[in-house]
């Protein structure tokens, strides 16, 4: 049950790109093609999922015991850029096709504050290690939803009639407020 | 590239929020009122005059293949310190920007400018850029916030702005979808076709 609440408050409620602002770069960035959106979704969800855990451990059972918290931002996104790489590498040894699917995705994610960010909020939320990796999964989801429904938009976007003024990327953030928007009406539901 | 320019190009010609759409993560997630766009912008501008200084000291010394986790490593070390210092002695501030202190080290602005001004050019002019771009940053957040702060809550720095009707209990009818989520998106969306008409003519 408890479970099934933090996947639904990750999802809908608190919606990693419309509610919290994480990972706006992408979610601008990626999202003109649904194809292109849900190779980015499948990416983060990879390496937020692994991040989390990895972040976790560190935070737990590295620099706590050592009393080094200060170092946590430092730590974690020093991690996270190693990670990516390895993922990178390993990707390209073991699986090619999953490697020419997301492969160009994977070093635009080091910058991608949503991966930090959910790292953090995963310490700061006082999650279990089996409750952390849930809220990451969720996340994810969450912003591969964001994010293709946005992509989805935006392809009918580029066929409308727009001001001229507004053409582009004005347009864009104020379909992504109505869209925040209709993501509000979840409040509450937990 | 003279002094004045390097200066004052971060406001509307390479404005890095409202024409390069660098770090909007920040500038949509804290600008709920015009101080805390302030507070952002000026704890950013800090780490950004720093790590370009750092950088452009020790350019020479960092092998061409690591610079990016060097620079990273540098950038961190000042958010931490930014981090610290801001709960010390702005406890409340800090509460209100939570998350996004530590996020200072993934914004685009920074690693941007330490890779494509820092690592090539002398000390001095490289804190003048990071000055000049941290001013460019807080003016586009603290406008954002202000925004937001006059429309949703009717007030600019707390200070009330008499711009509503009231009701019948004295308090101002606002639009209080601006200091929401969705108001973050709309606001940012107007500024931009705005900025970008000023830029051009």
């Amino acid at each position: 049950m408890e479970i099934l609440t933090i996947i639904i408050l990750a999802v809908f409620v608190n919606n990693i790109v419309l509610a919290q602002f994480l990972g706006i770069c992408p979610f601008i960035g990626v999202s003109k093609k649904i194809d292109t959106a849900i190779g980015m979704s499948g990416a983060v969800l990879f390496v937020m999922t692994l991040a989390t855990i990895v972040t976790y451990i560190i935070r737990y059972y590295v620099l706590e015991p050592f009393g080094l918290e200060f170092l946590q931002t430092i730590s974690f996104i020093l991690v996270i850029a190693a990670l990516v790489q390895m993922v990178e590498i390993i990707l390209k040894k073991v699986s090619p096709t999953l490697f020419q699917a997301l492969g160009i995705f994977l070093p635009l994610i080091t910058t991608n504050c949503a991966v930090l960010g959910v790292a953090i909020l995963t310490i700061n939320g006082n999650y279990s290690l089996i409750g952390g990796v849930v809220y990451a999964i969720a996340n994810a989801i969450g912003f591969g939803l964001a994010l293709i429904i946005f992509a989805g938009i935006r392809e009918h976007l580029d066929l409308m009639e727009v001001p001229k003024g507004m053409r582009g990327v004005p347009i864009s953030f104020i379909v992504a407020g109505i869209l925040a928007l209709a993501f509000m009406g979840f409040a509450g539901i937990v | 590239m003279s002094m004045k320019e390097t200066l004052t190009k971060g406001f509307f010609k390479e404005n890095p929020v409202f024409i390069l759409l660098l770090g909007l993560c920040p500038t949509l997630g804290v600008t709920t009122s015009a101080a805390n766009g302030l507070g952002m912008g000026l704890a950013t501008a800090f780490v950004l005059i720093m790590s370009n200084l750092v950088v452009s000291l020790i350019k020479s010394q960092i092998p061409d293949k690591v610079r990016i986790p060097a620079f990273i490593v540098i950038i961190a070390s000042f958010v931490t310190i930014v981090d610290l210092v801001m709960n010390a002695y702005v406890p409340a501030l800090h509460a209100q920007l939570g998350l996004f202190i530590p996020l200072i080290v993934v914004n685009c602005v920074v690693l941007g400018r330490a890779e494509a001004f820092a690592s090539k050019n002398t000390v001095f002019s490289s804190m003048i850029d990071g000055l000049g771009m941290g001013l460019g940053f807080t003016f586009a957040l603290t406008l954002l916030g202000a925004v937001r702060e006059i429309l949703g809550s009717s007030a600019l720095f707390g200070f009330n702005i008499p711009i509503y009707p009231l009701d019948e209990g004295g308090s101002p009818i606002t639009m209080i979808v601006f200091v929401l989520a969705p108001g973050a998106f709309i606001g940012l969306g107007y500024l931009i076709s705005i900025m970008n008409k000023i830029s051009k003519s």
